[in-house]
C-alpha cells in the first residue's frame, strides 16, 4: 500500500558536516570575492534586495512546480512554459487598441493572458497528462518536456524571436520609479511582485485551508487511492491543479514582464531557477519553496555581483548539485515526502 | 532464453552490418554519378550518417541508464561536451598545457587522449551518481539536469580561467586534427564514417551484452521494483551509478570522435537542449531496447532534415520554429501512444504478424 | 548450553536465528510498535498473526532493513543487523516475499529467479562486456540453479512468461521462488495466502511445509488462521503493536487476549457492513 519507505532515515550523519562547510565556503567566497571590488555592507545590502525581486519570481514559479507536484507525483517541466505565456500574451494584449485607457487595458489584458494560460494548463494536461495517467514517472516526466518544446515553439511562430517589454504598472510607461530608503534603491515593479508573491502564498493558504475544493485537492496529494474510495474526483483535481500551476506561472511571468525582457525562450532559465528553488525548499511545502526562491535570488545576485557575468546562472545549479548531494529533502520536506519523488 | 524466440540480435547484425557497409561502399561509386544523396533525393548524405553512428554510441549508453535502469539523464549532452573538449583542449592546446609537441603530435596522442577522456568522465559521473542515487525516485533527472548546464556555463566561461582560453568561449576551439592510425590519414569523410560505425556496432554488441549479463538483469529488476531488487540482494544504488558512468563513458566517447569529425567544437552544441534531443532520439527509438539507438538517432536526424528542406513548401515562410513544435509535438504523441518507442512496438507487431509468442 | 528466549517462552538447546529485542517503531507520533520482542528458532514454521494494522508488515520491513527500528535491536545469528542496508541483510540470508505482490516489471519467470539468485554470482560490468570464460560459467550456474528452483516449485512452463501475465497464486509462488533462489536462512512470507483460492492455498501450504526440511527457517504472516494454524508451530500475536501472546497454535486458538483482538476486529468489520 504505502511504500513504508524512508529516505530520509538513511541520510548519513556526515552529511551535516558536508552541509555546514559547504555553506561556510560559500560564505567565505563571497566575501573573499567582494573584498576583491571593495564592497561595503550598503552595496552588500542592494544586491540582496535586488536579488530578492529575482528570487520572488523564482518562488512564485516554484509555488507551481510544488503544486503539481503534490497533487500528481509529476515535476512539471512545462512550467517555465506557462511564465513565458503570460508576458507574451499579456503584451499581445496590451498592443491591441482597445480599450483605449491603458491601466484598464492592461489589468484586462494580464487578467486575459492569466485566463488563457490556466484554461491552457488544463486543456494540455487533459490531452497528455490524463491519458498517461497510469504511465511511469519517467515517461510523464518527459511527456512534460515534450510541451514545453511544443510550447516554446508556438510561441516562436506566433511572436518571432523579438522581445516583448510590457509598461511599469505603476506609471504605465517604459520607466518605472525607483525609491530611496536609508541607501538603498528598490523599484516600483519590484514592490509589484513582492506584493503578488504574498498575496498568492495567502491565496494558496486559503485555497488548500479552508474551500471544500482546496481539501479535497490536499487529500489526493496525502493519498491518491484513499482519496478516490472518499469520492474525491481525483482526476479533476490534477486537472485543475495544472490549471492553477499553469495561472500562477503565468501570474509570475507578467509581473516580471516590465523589468526583463520577454522572449519565446525566457521560460527555460525561469522554469529551470524556480524548479531549484522548490528542490531546496523539499518540493512539496509552498512556504518551503518560497523561502527556497528568495534565498536563491538572494544569494545568487550577491554571487552575479562579485563574479563575472557569464557565470551569474552557474550559481542556481551549481546549488542544485549541492541540495540534491547533501540534503535532497530540502528544508521543509518530511521524509515520507521524498517517498513520492 | 535459448528458447525459440524471434533472433532479433541476429537479424539486426545481419541487415545492419552489410547495410552500413553499402553506404559507406557506395562512394567507391561516385565518380559514375551513384551517391548517397543521389539516390534518396538528397535526404541522406554520409555526413548524416556518421552523425547517426555517433549518436548511436550515446544512445547505447542512454538506453541503459533510462530504458533499462529506469534513471533519466536530462544532461546527457554535457558528457558529450566534455568528451569533445577533452579532446580539443588536449590536441589544439597541447601547447598552453605544457604537453611536449614530440608526444601531442605522435599519431596515437588523439586515441590515448579519447580513452582516458572517456575514462575519467566515466569516473565522474560515477563518483557524482554515487551519493545522489542513494535516494530514490528521481534524482538523478535534476542532477543530470544541472550538472548538464553548469558543464555548458563552465565550457563557454572558458573554465572560470578566461587568461588560459582554454575552452574558446562562446567560439570554441578550431583546428581539431584529423584522427591518423599510423600513417593512414582516418579521412575523408567515407573512412571516417566506417571508423564511427565500427565504435557504434561495438557499442550495441556492448549494450547486448550488458543486457543479457547479470548486471544487466539487476538494473532491471531496479527498474521493476527498487524494493524487491534490494530484498533478494541486489545492491541498486551502486548499480545505478555503475550504469551512469558507463553511459557517461559512452557518451564522452562519441564526443571525442564528434570533434576529430567536425574539427570544431563549440559549447552551444553540447547545451540542454542537446540533452533534450537525446531524451527524444532515445524515445523515438525505444529506451528499453538496444537497436533503438540508432533507430532513434536516424529517424530524429531525417525528420528534422525532411522539416527543414521540405517545409517551406507545405507553410511558406516557415523556419526553425516549426522544428520545435514538431520536436515536441512527436515526443508527447510517441510517449502516449508509443512508449516502447519504434524498435520495441515494431518488433511487436512483427512478432505477432509471424506468430510467435509475444514476450 | 540452553538458551532461553528473552520473552520466556521457552528453553532450548540451540541458539535462535532471529532475536527481536525489545523493538519500537515510530511514525511520526504514531507507535506502529512497542516494545516487541519475539525469537525465531532455526528450522521453525513461525506465524505472526494480528489484526489490520497490527504492525506485522512494519516487522518485516525492520527485520529486513527497509525500515529502521527507533529503539531496540535485531539480531541474526547472534550479530545485530540494525543499520545494515537491505541488500547487505539480504546477502547474510534473510529473504522476504510482500504483501502486495513486488514483481520486475517486463521480467520473464526465469529472470526473476535469476535475480534472486543474484548474490550467488559475482560477475560485473566488465566481465559482461568481455565474456571472460569465468563468467560465462557462472551465468550457466545461474541458470541452472535458477532452473532447478523452477522445478521445485512447478513454474517450469511459465518460465518464458512475463511474470505479470501470471495469476496471483503463481506470482505468490513465483516470489516465493525468488526469494528461494537467494538460497536463504530465514524466510519472511507476507500474507503469500492473500487473493487465493482453495487449491492454489493448499499447493502453498504445501510448498511452505517442505522449506524447513531444506533446513530453511520460515516466518509467516497470514490471515487464514487454518493455514496458519496447520502450517505454524509456534505463533505470536500482535495487537496494537504488541505482543499480546506468544505460544504454540492451540494454546494460542485458546488465549482470551487474542480471542477478544479478534472479536474486536469482527465487531469493527460488522459495524462498518451495518452503517
Amino acid at each position: 500500500m504505502i511504500r513504508e519507505w524512508v529516505g530520509g532515515e538513511r541520510i548519513p550523519f556526515a552529511r551535516r558536516w558536508g552541509i555546514a562547510i559547504a555553506v561556510l565556503g560559500l560564505m567565505i567566497a563571497l566575501i573573499l570575492l567582494g573584498q576583491g571590488h571593495g564592497f561595503g555592507a550598503l552595496e552588500y545590502l542592494q544586491f540582496i534586495l535586488d536579488g530578492l525581486r529575482g528570487g520572488s519570481i523564482y518562488a512564485l514559479v516554484a509555488l507551481g512546480f510544488v503544486l503539481v507536484y503534490r497533487v500528481m507525483g509529476v515535476i512539471n517541466f512545462a512550467q517555465g512554459a506557462f511564465v513565458m505565456l503570460g508576458p507574451m500574451l499579456t503584451a499581445f494584449f496590451y498592443e491591441q487598441k482597445w480599450p483605449p485607457a491603458p491601466g484598464l487595458r492592461l489589468a484586462l489584458a494580464a487578467l486575459l493572458a492569466v485566463g488563457i494560460v490556466g484554461a491552457l494548463g488544463m486543456i494540455i494536461e487533459r490531452l497528455t497528462l490524463y491519458p498517461a495517467r497510469r504511465a511511469s514517472p519517467l515517461t510523464r516526466i518527459i511527456i512534460t518536456v515534450g510541451v514545453y518544446l511544443s510550447l516554446q515553439g508556438a510561441a516562436l511562430l506566433l511572436w518571432g524571436p523579438y522581445a516583448k517589454v510590457l509598461p511599469s504598472f505603476t506609471t504605465l510607461s517604459l520607466s518605472d520609479p525607483t525609491y530611496r530608503f536609508a541607501g538603498v534603491r528598490v523599484k516600483a515593479q519590484s514592490l509589484w511582485i513582492a506584493g503578488t508573491l504574498i498575496a498568492a502564498l495567502l491565496a494558496l493558504g486559503l485555497f488548500f485551508g479552508r474551500t471544500t475544493v482546496g481539501k479535497a485537492m490536499r487529500a489526493c496529494a496525502v493519498n491518491r487511492l484513499a482519496a478516490r474510495l472518499m469520492g474525491i474526483p481525483v482526476d479533476t483535481m490534477s486537472t485543475l491543479a495544472f490549471g492553477m500551476a499553469a495561472a500562477l506561472g503565468a501570474i509570475a511571468g507578467i509581473v516580471l514582464g516590465p523589468v526583463t525582457r520577454a522572449t519565446y525562450d525566457m521560460g527555460l532559465e525561469l522554469g529551470l531557477k524556480g524548479f531549484v528553488a522548490a528542490i531546496m525548499g523539499g518540493l512539496v511545502s509552498f512556504p518551503g519553496a518560497v523561502l527556497g526562491g528568495l534565498l536563491l535570488g538572494a544569494l545568487e545576485n550577491l554571487w552575479a555581483g562579485v563574479t563575472v557575468a557569464g557565470f551569474k546562472d552557474l550559481f542556481a545549479f551549481v546549488i542544485l548539485i549541492l541540495v540534491l548531494l547533501l540534503h535532497p529533502r530540502g528544508f521543509a520536506g518530511t521524509e515520507a515526502e521524498v517517498e513520492r519523488a | 532464453m535459448g528458447r525459440a524466440g524471434f533472433p532479433a540480435n541476429a537479424i539486426g547484425f545481419a541487415i545492419g552490418l552489410p547495410l552500413i557497409l553499402a553506404i559507406g561502399g557506395l562512394e567507391a561509386f561516385r565518380p559514375m554519378g551513384l551517391s548517397l544523396p543521389a539516390l534518396t533525393g538528397g535526404l541522406l548524405t554520409l555526413d548524416t550518417m556518421i552523425r547517426v553512428g555517433l549518436f548511436t554510441i550515446v544512445l547505447v549508453g542512454l538506453n541503459l541508464l533510462m530504458g533499462y535502469a529506469g534513471q533519466v539523464s536530462l544532461g546527457q549532452a554535457a558528457f558529450y561536451g566534455m568528451g569533445a573538449f577533452f579532446s580539443a583542449i588536449m590536441t589544439v592546446r597541447a601547447r598552453t598545457l605544457g604537453i611536449p609537441p614530440a608526444l601531442a603530435e605522435a599519431w596515437w596522442w588523439p586515441w590515448l587522449v579519447m580513452l582516458t577522456g572517456a575514462f575519467l568522465v566515466g569516473l565522474t559521473a560515477y563518483g557524482i551518481g554515487r551519493p545522489i542515487l542513494r535516494l530514490r525516485g528521481h534524482y538523478l533527472a535534476m542532477a543530470t539536469l544541472g550538472l548538464g548546464i553548469v558543464v555548458y556555463i563552465l565550457l563557454r566561461e572558458n573554465l572560470g580561467l578566461p587568461h588560459l582560453n582554454l575552452t574558446g568561449g562562446f567560439d570554441g576551439i578550431q583546428g581539431i586534427p584529423r584522427l591518423r592510425l599510423g600513417g593512414l590519414l582516418l579521412w575523408p569523410a567515407w573512412r571516417y564514417y566506417f571508423l564511427v560505425w565500427l565504435f557504434a556496432f561495438g557499442a550495441i554488441a556492448l549494450g547486448l551484452r550488458v543486457v543479457r549479463s547479470r548486471v544487466g538483469r539487476a538494473l532491471r529488476a531496479i527498474h521493476g521494483s527498487e524494493m524487491a531488487a534490494e530484498s533478494v540482494g541486489v545492491e541498486v544504488s551502486y548499480y545505478k551509478a555503475q550504469v551512469f558512468g558507463l553511459s557517461a563513458a559512452m557518451a564522452a566517447l562519441a564526443g571525442s570522435l564528434y570533434a576529430h569529425f567536425q574539427t570544431t567544437v563549440i559549447p552551444a552544441t553540447f547545451g540542454f537542449g542537446s540533452s533534450l534531443e537525446l531524451v527524444v532520439m532515445s524515445a523515438v527509438g525505444g529506451m528499453a531496447s538496444i537497436w533503438g539507438a540508432p533507430f532513434g538517432a536516424l529517424t530524429v536526424l531525417l525528420v528534422q532534415e525532411v522539416l527543414r528542406t521540405q517545409l517551406h513548401r507545405v507553410i511558406p515562410n516557415a523556419q526553425g520554429e516549426f522544428e520545435a513544435i514538431a520536436f515536441g509535438v512527436i515526443l508527447v504523441l510517441i510517449m502516449l501512444f508509443l512508449p516502447e518507442g519504434l524498435t520495441t512496438g515494431g518488433l511487436r507487431w512483427l512478432r505477432s504478424r509471424m506468430g510467435l509468442r509475444p514476450r | 548450553m540452553l538458551y532461553i528466549s528473552p520473552d520466556g517462552t521457552g528453553e532450548r538447546s540451540e541458539a535462535p536465528l532471529l532475536e527481536v529485542l525489545r523493538v519500537s517503531k515510530a511514525f511520526g507520533g504514531l507507535m506502529a510498535l512497542l516494545d516487541v520482542s519475539l525469537c525465531v528458532w532455526p528450522g521453525q514454521i513461525k506465524g505472526l498473526i494480528g489484526p489490520n494494522g497490527a504492525g506485522k508488515t512494519t516487522l518485516f520491513n525492520l527485520i529486513t532493513g527497509m525500515l529502521r527500528p527507533t529503539s531496540g535491536d535485531i539480531r541474526f545469528q547472534g550479530r545485530s543487523i540494525v543499520g545494515l542496508p537491505p541488500h547487505r541483510i539480504a546477502a547474510l540470508g534473510i529473504a522476504r516475499t510482500f504483501q502486495n505482490v513486488q514483481l520486475f516489471s517486463g521480467m520473464t519467470v526465469f529472470e526473476h529467479v535469476l535475480v534472486g539468485g543474484h548474490r550467488h554470482g559475482r560477475s560485473g560490468l566488465l566481465g559482461a562486456i568481455f565474456q571472460t570464460s569465468r563468467v560465462r560459467q557462472e551465468e550457466k550456474e545461474a541458470r541452472a540453479r535458477a532452473w532447478r528452483i523452477l522445478e521445485r516449485v512447478g513454474l517450469v512452463e511459465w518460465a518464458d512468461r512475463p511474470a505479470e501475465s501470471l495469476p496471483l497464486g503463481l506470482q505468490r509462488i513465483l516470489e516465493i521462488a525468488r526469494a528461494l533462489a537467494t538460497a536463504p536462512r530465514l524466510l519472511l512470507l507476507d500474507e503469500p495466502g492473500a487473493g487465493l483460492n482453495p487449491p492454489e492455498k493448499a499447493q502453498l501450504a504445501g510448498l511452505i511445509r517442505s522449506l524447513p526440511e531444506e533446513g530453511i527457517t520460515v516466518l509467516l504472516v497470514e490471515h487464514d488462521m487454518n493455514m496458519v494454524m496447520g502450517l505454524a508451530d509456534e505463533i505470536a500475536v500482535l495487537d496494537y503493536g504488541q505482543l499480546i501472546a506468544e505460544g504454540p497454535p492451540e494454546a494460542i486458538r485458546q488465549d482470551p487476549r487474542v480471542i477478544a483482538a479478534y472479536l474486536g476486529e469482527e465487531d469493527e468489520v460488522w459495524n462498518a457492513a451495518r452503517g
